[in-house]
């Protein structure tokens, strides 16, 4: 679906490349991927979007990744949100991330952004903390679905 | 030793009865094989005499240069070379059990997550090695550098590379499971030695055709063959392998009745997936490379413990076996020198190329993995790659079968695939080992993962696939959920027991794990206490739960455990009471339960479960539970208890105990020892149906997963009681100090077990004013159904005792009536009681207590053999 349209303008597409790293084949593919997932051309995700992705409602974790697209509480995800969070998984570029320029922001795909990542993953509340109950909240339905 | 001999063979009438015949011909041949194993055994032996030895020098070094030997001297006295490594032989029955052990053993995981690699080593890397080091030796006779006597052309120099090329997966295992390196390498390197095999036997086929047909006769279409052949040859031989695989998954789920049978299914059916392979001409070593990797899971799941150790242990030494005479028959086929032509332009040659080629294939292909791969292949695993390159005997075998009159070079090949092989596994193998150490290569870290581990392996495993369906890319790991959730909702259905398929529950799995490993260890501490400081048992429990784990060492702290040792000494004891309870610690802890014992063991198609196993089971519930215990009483102040007023003397303890418990709920609760037998024996005909159609395993699964059960319920029940009792003011003040009491006298440890055997039959709830009447009715019955030794109990029982009966109406009786002589057995039957009683809605374990009493009572006789009811009793049970 509107793959005529898919060479359509990236908005801020340099700086999202610059803040995230991607190149300009993965966000336009990503881009793609955005607008088809967008149902109603609205422009943003909503949660219901990315719920009606099939294989994700099986995924014991599915609604926790669906939420982690959706930082503190908001009802939607714009394109450079989307791909903000879908930089965490990029490789990891370079081992001495740490030396170089302390003055630029840390990578999104940087050890340590990846593992606040994870770790809000396991923070159901947004608190700060992992408690032993979302712990166990976490891993019981990983459970359930093995 | 018992040689060829056979006094009688009624078979030879002429010349009269002989009296000793020897008749070597009719057993040569096994003799031979199990002569050869011997040796090859013995050798084993002797070179791990001297750590120092192989510690330097690879097993395979050694048992080449031994066949060296052994070939020498077989030489030098029948002056010709008598054995020698046969290719039938090889790849009818040396070969198939390494493949197996390896494809069994294989991490799957590992294997999986590194499947990119492996297969372009595998057959990009083969490929090349083939073609490169063929063309380049032609190459080099066209330059006149190997001498003319060896007549080949391009296809015999292709024929030779194909068969020169292929990594040896006995040899790279035999030397790389003495290195050590990381698993990634370790899996790349021997994957790809296993899947080559495809690769290998394709381009072995094809060249060797070409050969015979003669380069002129080659058409277009047969390259096109070629090509095709090899697809044929690895998908059918996976196919072959899976499709064997499912079978044997789905036999070992209908084993339950003939576990014996287990171990031989698992090798015959990946046997039958050999040869059946190889009889198509597909590639028989991926063949059972993916029957071992796919049915492990499910056979894993659905045999028996036993089986699965004994799997291991016989794939195991097969494979070792077979490992050691392929590396001695080759030392030994290296000494026939009729076989062999020296050339030293190809000998030096190949060696150079194979070594060369091998080592810029990898550094090629890395470089185009490592465009892909997330972690990259570094410089010193390309090292290792290549030079960890081993020929072995598969590349003799293919060499031996060559046909002389077509391929008139070899003679020539021969010695040089004989050169190579003793370069790459002794020269190779004997340095990788310090290059390794000079290189500073990762080294393996052998631990198994934690739980917490695993759970986030998983963990991210999901979030892997989950974000790849957001992104809508298809990649390795949707794919491996797809397959996961396909495994889960159909595959393991099938292949799987049910029972099986419930106990995978993963975490379950790995607590069980934890469980046992850390109840081996208590018991291993129990154990020391108990020998070293024999009688000053009683302490046992809590000391050891105390070094046990921090979490009851907190509890124990920080709760009300501080009291514990204050009642202890608090609690005026005579030595004699002091004694039987620790007697009876002695033997509740040490002494075997015999149940059961009764269980012929006579039948060859059911191992029954030995006594020293059962033994060591039931020793090692009885301490789970014991610790569970002092867990509890330290976590919750177990009030309940009350009902035992304490600083008393046990004598005195009992009637109040019983007065008490009637006085709380007044229920009929007393069962006389004579029920309680009866219960023990309707339970016990339960357990055995019970057992007849439930694995081992699930019993012993059942039995982790009931000590938590049982510890909530407890909980619960205490709370209730404490709510309910308004004896004790509060929980906190009336202190622990009756559990530690408890935990130094009888009752508490005998009622710990019970729970046990309790949880598999709670099926069976008797009201109890009915119990006395089910009781006779049910041993009656079981009188006639069930073996001597179970009715024994109650026969002998009820006779001498017969108010015992009428128990549940006249509780009272029983401590009034035989008490003097009769010093433990009513606590004990009171003391489960007493508890059980407070919870008025759990009558099983109500009937099951007394029970446990009756039992401890048992043992604790002969301790405590003073009185001649007990004795009486005793001899009673025992006829």
């Amino acid at each position: 679906m509107g793959s005529r349209s898919s060479h359509a303008a990236i908005p801020d597409a340099d700086s999202i490349r610059r803040e995230t790293g991607f190149s300009q084949a993965s966000l336009l593919r990503l881009h793609h991927r955005f607008r088809a997932l967008d149902r109603n051309k609205k422009g943003y995700l909503s949660r219901m979007d990315l719920q009606q992705i099939g294989a994700l409602a099986v995924n014991p974790l599915g609604d926790r990744i669906i939420e982690s697209f959706f930082p503190d509480g908001s009802q939607q995800v714009d394109f450079p949100g989307f791909v903000r969070v879908l930089a965490h998984f990029r490789p990891v570029e370079d081992e001495d991330t740490e030396t170089q320029d302390p003055k630029k922001p840390e990578p999104l795909n940087s050890r340590r952004n990846k593992l606040h990542y994870a770790f809000q993953l396991y923070d159901l509340d947004r608190d700060g903390k992992i408690s032993r109950h979302e712990m166990l909240q976490v891993s019981r339905k990983r459970e359930q679905e093995m | 030793e018992e040689p060829t001999q056979k006094p009688e063979s009624p078979g030879e009438p002429p010349p009269g009865l002989e009296l000793f015949r020897w008749q070597w011909h009719e057993v040569e041949a096994p003799y031979l094989v199990a002569l050869w194993i011997l040796v090859a055994s013995l050798a084993k032996i002797v070179f791990h005499l001297s750590r120092k030895v192989t510690s330097l020098v690879p097993e395979s070094c050694l048992l080449i240069l031994l066949g060296l030997v052994l070939g020498g001297i077989v030489l030098a006295v029948a002056k010709k070379a008598e054995y020698q490594l046969e290719p039938g032989t090889f790849f009818l029955f040396l070969l198939p059990p390494i493949v197996l052990d390896s494809g069994y053993f294989m991490p799957s995981r590992l294997f999986f997550d590194n499947l990119g690699a492996i297969l372009t080593y595998a057959v990009v890397g083969t490929l090349w090695n083939a073609f490169t080091t063929g063309a380049a030796l032609w190459g080099l006779q066209q330059a006149g550098l190997v001498a003319p006597r060896v007549q080949a052309g391009l296809l015999d120099f292709l024929l030779f590379g194909s068969l020169i090329s292929a990594v040896d997966p006995v040899a790279v295992l035999a030397v790389f499971e003495e290195v050590h390196v990381n698993e990634t390498l370790f899996i790349i390197v021997f994957g790809e030695s296993l899947l080559n095999d495809a690769v290998t036997v394709v381009l072995y086929k094809v060249c060797n055709s070409f050969v015979e047909m003669g380069s002129a006769n080659v058409q277009a279409t047969d390259y096109l063959k070629g090509v095709a052949s090899l697809f044929v040859v690895s998908l059918g031989g996976a196919a072959v392998g899976l499709v064997f695989a499912f079978l044997l998954a789905l036999t070992t789920r209908f084993t339950k009745r003939v576990r014996i049978i287990e171990p031989l299914l698992v090798f015959l059916l990946a046997y039958a997936a050999y040869l059946t392979a190889e009889m198509a001409s597909l590639s028989a070593i991926l063949a059972v490379t993916m029957c071992g990797l796919g049915c492990k899971k499910y056979v894993e799941a659905n045999i028996s413990h036993k089986s699965r150790t004994t799997v291991k242990y016989t794939m195991k030494t097969l494979a070792s076996c077979a490992e050691t005479v392929i590396f001695m028959l080759l030392g030994i086929s290296a000494v026939d020198s009729s076989k062999w032509a020296w050339d030293s332009g190809l000998v030096l040659g190949t060696l150079i190329f194979i070594l060369f080629f091998r080592a810029l294939g990898v550094v090629l292909q890395t470089w185009v993995l490592n465009q892909f791969r997330l972690v990259p292949l570094d410089k010193i695993d390309q090292v290792v790659m290549s030079y960890g390159g081993l020929r072995g005997a598969v590349a003799f075998a293919l060499v031996i079968l060559l046909d002389r009159t077509k391929v008139p070079a070899k003679d020539y090949f021969v010695a040089t695939t004989i050169v190579v092989v003793f370069f790459t596994v002794i020269v190779q193998g004997l340095t990788i080992k310090p290059l390794v150490k000079w290189l500073k290569v990762k080294r393996s870290e052998h631990h198994k993962p934690t739980l917490n581990q695993e759970l986030h392996e998983h963990t991210f495993d999901h979030i892997l696939a989950a974000v790849e369906d957001v992104v809508g890319h298809h990649g390795y790991h949707y794919w491996r959920d797809r397959w996961e959730q396909f495994d889960k909702k159909y595959l393991s259905q099938l292949l799987m027991r049910r029972s099986a398929y419930r106990i995978r529950d993963q975490i379950w799995d790995v607590y069980y794990r934890l469980n046992i490993r850390d109840a081996i260890s208590f018991v291993d501490q129990g154990g020391h206490v108990l020998s070293s400081t024999g009688l000053t048992l009683p302490s046992m429990p809590s000391r050891n739960s105390v070094a046990e784990t921090s979490v009851t060492n907190l509890l124990r702290e920080s709760g009300s455990g501080a009291c514990l040792d204050l009642q202890v000494i608090d609690t005026v004891r005579s030595g004699r009471d002091r004694e039987d309870a620790v007697m009876h610690h002695l033997l509740c802890g040490g002494l075997y339960k015999p149940r059961r014992r009764y269980k012929a063991s006579c039948s060859r198609h059911f191992i029954s479960e030995d006594a020293q196993e059962r033994q060591d089971k039931e020793v090692f519930q009885q301490n789970m539970k014991r610790r569970l215990e002092s867990f509890k009483s330290t976590k919750h102040n177990i009030c309940f208890t009350k009902s035992k007023p304490r600083p008393r003397k046990t004598g005195r303890r009992k009637k109040d105990g019983v007065a008490n418990a009637e006085a709380t709920n007044g229920k009929p609760g007393d069962l006389g020892f004579q029920d309680t037998a009866a219960v023990i024996l309707t339970v016990e005909s339960e357990e055995e149906e019970e057992e007849s159609d439930s694995s081992e395993t699930e019993k012993e699964d059942d039995e982790g997963i009931i000590f938590v059960a049982r510890a909530t319920s407890e909980v619960l029940q205490e709370g209730k009681v404490s709510g309910n009792l308004e004896v004790c003011p509060s929980p906190r003040i009336i202190p622990p100090s009756p559990t530690c009491a408890e935990k130094e006298l009888p009752w508490k440890s005998g009622q710990g077990d019970l729970a046990v055997y309790v949880s598999s039959e709670t099926t069976k709830i008797v009201p109890v004013d009915m119990q006395t009447g089910w009781n006779q009715s049910i041993s009656s019955l079981e009188s006639l159904a069930s073996p001597p030794c179970n009715q024994a109990p109650i026969l002998t029982c009820l006779p001498p005792h017969p108010q015992g009966a009428e128990e549940p109406q006249a509780p009272l009786h029983l401590p009034s009536d035989p008490r003097p002589s009769f010093a433990f057995p009513p606590s004990l039957a009171k003391a489960g009681r007493s508890r059980s009683e407070s919870s008025a809605d759990l009558p099983q374990q109500q009937e099951l207590q007394p029970l446990m009493g009756h039992k401890d009572h048992t043992h604790l006789s002969p301790g405590t053999a003073t009185s001649h009811w007990c004795i009486q009793f005793n001899r009673g049970s025992r006829l």
